[in-house]
């Protein structure tokens, strides 16, 4: 079976922290920053990129659209 | 690989639509509006009627709703969007003409409104947002409003004697011969988010077949008007009003 490795690009100042995506990711690749943005959230990050897959379900869940999920195809 | 290597636009899988626009939403941390926003965006793009879609805002938290989607849009009195997506729809037949509303805009002050809009079966998508609550003025009952669920107007619980039952409007609406499609969906897990969004798209679809009123309902949370965090939200909603508000498709034809 073909393995697919992704990341994840966070539009940082445009989130609000509101966590869903960091409950969505089925790999637990996010979580919320200890420093805060511009508007004071602890935005989403990667904690751990290299579990991630691209399979999406943080860009689909994200209420802002502040996730750009990217992938290909692991050689 | 590189992570620079991959961000490249032939390998992006989720991405901001450029329907939708710059301007930040101005919704609380997790709120469904900003989700169905974005899938009614994404079904604009992609079948490609930026140019032939005009939407009808409501009063509620989505007021400024012509603020974050790139399609002409206009807004109407508390309630009575479907009235005046009547006029657009009738007035520009070629036109994919849809309203957004949320419980208390749509199940209260405009459900005369709905009703006949749908009875007249206008060819018209109704995006439905039901929250259980009015969120907009601060966490008031809505009619959708469970029994026993506080409220800033119900706070010992709503009780039938005093408030009456909560209304399954969609049910009512799926009665009614001029609608063709009725659907009711949620947004609390990818899954049940990717099903709204082809649901949406079917809705949108059927303008070109003319057949009558499509209808969506979304169950969606208010984190902020319930007084939880987005994800106790999201838990709260399939724990209770699931129960109601059964997710699935009511008429389709
Ligand atoms: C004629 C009129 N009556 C009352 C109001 C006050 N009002 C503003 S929004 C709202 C309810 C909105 O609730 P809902 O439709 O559930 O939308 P939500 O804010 O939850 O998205 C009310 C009663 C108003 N703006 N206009």
């Amino acid at each position: 079976m073909a393995k697919f490795i992704g990341t994840v690009v966070v539009d940082k100042d445009r989130c609000k922290g509101c966590n869903l995506c960091v409950v969505a990711c089925p790999l637990k690749v996010l979580e919320l920053s200890v420093g805060v943005n511009v508007k004071g959230y602890h935005y989403a990050e990667m904690k751990s990129p290299d579990s991630c897959i691209g399979c999406g379900s943080c860009g689909v869940v994200c209420p802002d659209a502040v996730l750009s999920v990217y992938r290909v195809k692991a050689e | 690989m590189e992570v620079n290597e991959m961000i490249k636009p032939e390998n992006l899988v989720v991405g901001r639509t450029s329907v939708l626009k710059e301007c930040p939403m101005h919704y609380c941390p997790g709120c469904t509006h900003g989700v169905v926003h974005k899938l009614i965006a994404e079904v604009v793009e992609e079948m490609g009627i930026q140019d032939s879609t005009i939407g009808v805002c409501p009063v509620g938290c989505s007021v400024f709703m012509y603020n974050y989607m790139d399609v002409d849009m206009a807004e109407a009195a508390h309630g009575r969007a479907p009235a005046v997506a009547t006029a657009i729809s009738r007035l520009n037949p070629d036109k994919y003409v849809f309203t957004y509303q949320g419980d208390g805009d749509m199940a209260s002050i405009g459900c005369a409104e709905i009703m006949h809009a749908c009875n007249r079966g206008e060819n018209i998508v109704v995006i439905f947002i039901n929250n259980a609550i009015y969120g907009m003025t601060g966490g008031q009952m809505a009619p959708t409003t469970l029994l026993g669920q506080i409220t800033a107007t119900t706070p010992y619980g709503r009780e039938p004697k005093l408030h009456g039952y909560p209304l399954q409007i969609t049910e009512l609406i799926a009665q009614l011969p001029g609608t063709c499609y009725v659907t009711r969906q949620s947004a609390d897990t990818p899954a049940a988010i990717r099903k709204t969004k082809a649901a949406i798209k079917k809705a949108f679809m059927n303008t070109r077949r003319g057949v009558g009123t499509s209808y969506v309902e979304v169950v969606g949370t208010c984190a902020s008007g319930w007084k939880l965090s987005p994800e106790n939200a999201n838990e709260w909603m399939r724990q209770n009003m699931f129960e109601k508000y059964p997710v699935g498709d009511l008429k389709d034809i």
